[in-house]
């Protein structure tokens, strides 16, 4: 008998299990090599550049224009941003005085954009808890910023609206109006999110205490936007470095301290409401004046080193350009928010169960694009 | 707190450490690879500088030297530093790890290893992150021959 | 098959005229189970289409509706598409097994619909442990179940069979208590003599508080137990991509899918049969039209099958945890002092009877 219990060595084993690179919840070609036991998650690593396409590298060949363009295809939920933030870079380095017209549209189709992709993530977030409909909900909003961006720039989702110097072309004579119907339309549509996912008592329940994520944490591993300011760690670009109009209206940073994934929810739920407040003050007092300002077709920026970072709606867009007087940058580095907050995923995950990691991720917001570059 | 009193209080902990300002709208430091972790402990853990945000770590190829550009801030102040390391040795580069000082750069440092071949000693997971295994030479590399036109078409 | 209507007591005596008696019952069994294939497999049919149109409702769209008018064919389509595919599978699954199971499910699923009495006197099989047989033949499915997520030699299949494992297990248990309940007021086990004492009052207005707790924990444990949302751990999609049915093609898949809504339709059916008088008309209304009885039936299975489907859709889905936490802190003991209260009940004369 003894011997029975001796041999009978019970111990669970672990074992690996490939999520990725095609499976819902990882919303692209990201590949997580999980190892698990049972249900809890060990380790979690995440296995990338299944779509790189080497953009950085792309770019030193490229026009500053050109390299415009490019960005549309990182994080292309935030497109807008990302074109934002080169064309950003650009007028610093000229020192260009661009017109308080072009500050203002920017920002108002910036938060636009950001409404947008808060919309498409609230929608995949319930379907990764398992609520198929949010989803539609989601699109359904989104698509009437869609339709605008589409009136104005005629592009739905890649807009290369901006240029370096301003705007390609001036808005729309519908836009203000168009503006602001969707923004009254959505302000009654929140609460709808609202009492159809967040106060839903199985989706607290499913993301409450989950993936916790410390302050120090946040800041170690570079988090920002909605995931660092779900930890108390605050860090709006717009805020603290703020540019185009943002230093000129009032909005409040979203922040909330437990850090956990309910949190995240939370803070993007609530930035909602800011970006509308945001277009609210704007959108009546469009300053008049020039769409553009004139820049050289060849535009070669001064020898040196340039840096700008700007709020996309995963958080910290970073773009460094070093330049050696040329028409192409020497080296172009893109700081993607993505791909810090990836980083802490298998800090926050491991310990969870499988559910966990989903819920999880689906709060961190990754859009794989974004991560591979 | 002011670049120029940034410049001081490094002076004195880095005395071989160069500066400058110009052609870039932050404070730069250049330090030998062998003062790189030491310089950065202090950076982040010393109270008067607390850069605790590493926001962005850039791999360079300066032609000669194959460098890594390091862009810090404090949450604290919210000043910003640009700290700059690099190594003659093409063949071979290393430069230490700062992942133990901030843990995002163990993604940022396999991003830089894999496109410019900068190996980090110390490191807990030293392999290419967006490349496969077998891929032949470092891309972003200045000399990186790419004759099937794979990157560049 | 005891059915008044005059048919099929015409078949029955000619069959029984033609041949001996061992013959003629065979042959009889046959025909009726030949009858109830296809009528189920149609009927499953269109619960999917009605699934999706509900869906479709839920969210925004309109759902299938060019096939055939306001989409009614669609699902036919899809079967037959099914039908055509290819059987794929994993080079190293244990191929008997994996051939197996789905038929476990759908075999275990067309079973239990044998004691549903849909009528008066129509009723395939009715045995006087007609509750008993329900429990016992319905959880033969997670058999099934587990041997296509072991059998696959996928980790997602396994991890999806190991849940549904877990969950029907725990939720078996709910069901049978909660039906326990209602059987002391019936103080029977067969079917047709629990419709026959709700001419008193159907048995969720007889037993009140205690049938409505009953009631409520019978549809959580059902929908639990057909692996439905917000239960649906076993198929999650967004975690383990299709769950236990991962490496099923063609017609294999096809029962999997097909018995998760005969499935849904039978726990509608006990439910109506237990709770909401089966076929009885509400307050004996058409009580002079038996043959009335098919549809009202049909009718009150339906509500039930529309409110599983609006959980379905509205609901996130709860962790593996969380179900058994609700499952064995939280309905086993309500179950347990439920059927208490209920034995009270009925001891002290309480019941509500007309």
């Amino acid at each position: 008998m003894e011997t029975v219990i001796a041999n009978s060595n019970f111990k669970s084993e672990e074992y690996f299990i490939n999520m990725g690179p095609q499976h819902p919840a990882t919303h692209g070609v990201l590949r997580l090599l999980l190892t698990i036991d049972g249900e809890i998650i060990k380790k979690v690593e995440p296995d990338l550049g299944y779509i790189h396409r080497s953009i950085e590298k792309m770019c030193e060949r490229d026009s500053y224009q050109q390299i415009v363009h490019l960005t549309d295809r990182m994080d292309y939920l935030s497109a807008n941003i990302n074109n934002e933030a080169v064309c950003l870079t650009v007028e610093n380095a000229l020192q260009l005085e661009i017109p308080d017209r072009v500050k203002v549209i920017r920002t108002i189709i910036g938060e636009l954009t950001r409404i947008a992709s808060h919309c498409l993530w609230w929608g995949v977030m319930g379907m990764d808890v398992g609520a198929l409909t949010t989803y539609f909900y989601g699109f359904r909003d989104r698509e009437m910023i869609n339709d605008i961006m589409e009136e104005t720039c005629g592009a739905r989702l890649t807009m290369n609206y901006n240029v370096p110097g301003g705007l390609m072309f001036d808005i729309h004579p519908n836009f203000v109006k168009r503006v602001k119907d969707f923004v009254a339309h959505f302000k009654t549509k929140i609460p709808e999110y609202n009492r159809l996912l967040t106060d839903n008592i199985i989706f607290q329940k499913r993301t409450m205490g989950v993936g916790i994520l410390t302050k120090e944490d946040a800041i170690s591993y570079g988090a920002s936007g909605p995931v660092g300011r779900a930890s108390g760690y605050s860090c709006d670009v717009r805020k603290h470095h703020p540019y185009s109009a943002f230093d000129r209206v009032s909005f409040t940073e979203c922040l909330e301290t437990e850090g956990d994934t309910f949190a995240r929810y939370k803070v993007r739920m609530a930035e909602l409401w800011e970006s509308l407040s945001i277009i609210e003050q704007l959108i009546d007092n469009i300053p008049e004046g020039e769409h553009r300002v004139a820049t050289n077709a060849v535009i070669k920026l001064p020898k040196g080193e340039y840096y700008q970072k700007v709020e996309t709606a995963r958080g910290e867009l970073g773009v460094y350009i070093i330049s050696d007087g040329v028409k192409s940058p020497y080296r172009m580095k893109f700081r993607s928010p993505g791909f810090s907050n990836l980083s802490l995923l298998s800090h926050i995950a491991s310990g969870g169960k499988i559910a966990d990691l989903v819920a999880t991720m689906a709060t961190l917001d990754l859009v794989i694009p974004d991560i591979d570059r | 707190m002011t670049n120029e009193a940034l410049q001081l209080l490094i002076k004195d902990w880095a005395p071989e450490a160069e500066f400058t300002e110009e052609g870039s709208q932050y404070l730069n430091v250049l330090v030998k690879p062998e003062h790189l972790h030491d310089l950065m402990e202090i950076l982040k853990f010393n109270s008067e500088t607390s850069f605790d945000y590493l926001f962005c770590l850039t791999g360079v190829d300066w032609g000669q030297a194959l460098g890594v550009v390091y862009h810090l801030e404090s949450t604290q102040y919210r000043h910003i530093i640009v700290v700059k390391s690099q190594t003659e040795d093409r063949e071979n580069p290393r430069l230490d790890s700062v992942y133990d000082i901030w843990a995002t750069a163990e993604f940022h440092e396999r991003e830089v290893y894999d496109f410019f071949g900068i190996k980090f000693n110390n490191h807990p997971n030293m392999k290419r992150i967006f490349l496969t295994d077998e891929w032949d030479g470092f891309p972003l590399r200045k000399d990186y021959v790419d004759e099937i036109n794979m990157v560049i078409k | 098959m005891r059915v008044s209507l005059g048919i099929t007591t015409n078949i029955h005596n000619w069959l029984f005229s033609t041949m001996n008696v061992t013959m003629a019952s065979l042959v009889e069994m046959v025909l009726i189970a030949l009858i109830y294939l296809t009528v189920f497999a149609v009927l499953g049919l269109f619960l999917v289409l009605l699934e999706r149109r509900v869906a479709a409702w839920f969210q925004l769209r309109i759902g299938p509706n060019r096939v055939g008018f306001q989409g009614l064919l669609q699902t036919m389509a899809d079967a037959l598409k099914l039908v055509s595919k290819e059987l794929t599978g994993t080079t190293r699954a244990d191929m008997f097994l994996y051939n197996l199971a789905p038929y476990f499910v759908i075999i275990s699923a067309l079973m239990a619909l044998a004691v549903i009495p849909f009528s008066y006197e129509f009723q395939a099989f009715d045995i006087n442990i007609g509750v008993f047989f329900l429990i016992a033949v319905s959880s033969v499915g997670v058999i099934g179940i587990l041997l296509a997520g072991w059998s696959s030699n996928n980790k997602f299949a396994m991890i999806g069979a190991m849940r549904s494992g877990v969950q029907t297990i725990s939720y078996e248990l709910s069901i049978g208590l909660s039906l326990l309940t209602m059987i002391l007021l019936t103080g029977s086990l067969q079917l047709s003599e629990i419709v026959e004492v709700q001419k008193n009052g159907w048995l969720i207005v007889q037993g009140h508080i205690p049938a409505v707790i009953a009631f409520m924990i019978y549809m959580i444990a059902g929908t639990a137990e057909t692996n439905r949302a917000p239960f649906d751990m076993v198929e999650a999609e967004s975690e383990l991509g299709a769950g236990f049915h991962t490496e099923y093609s063609g017609m294999k898949f096809a029962y999997f899918f097909l018995a998760e809504f005969i499935n849904m339709f039978l726990i509608a059916a006990i439910a109506t049969t237990i709770f909401f008088g089966g076929w009885l008309s509400p307050f004996g209304i058409t009580e002079s039209l038996p043959w009335l009885g098919i549809f009202w039936f049909l009718l009150k299975t339906f509500v039930l099958v529309f409110l599983m489907m609006w959980f379905r859709w509205t609901f996130p889905r709860l962790r593996v945890d969380q179900l058994l936490t609700l499952e064995w802190k939280y309905l086993l003991p309500i179950n347990l002092v439920n059927i208490v209260l209920m034995a009270l009940l009925v001891w002290s004369d309480l019941t509500i009877k007309f």
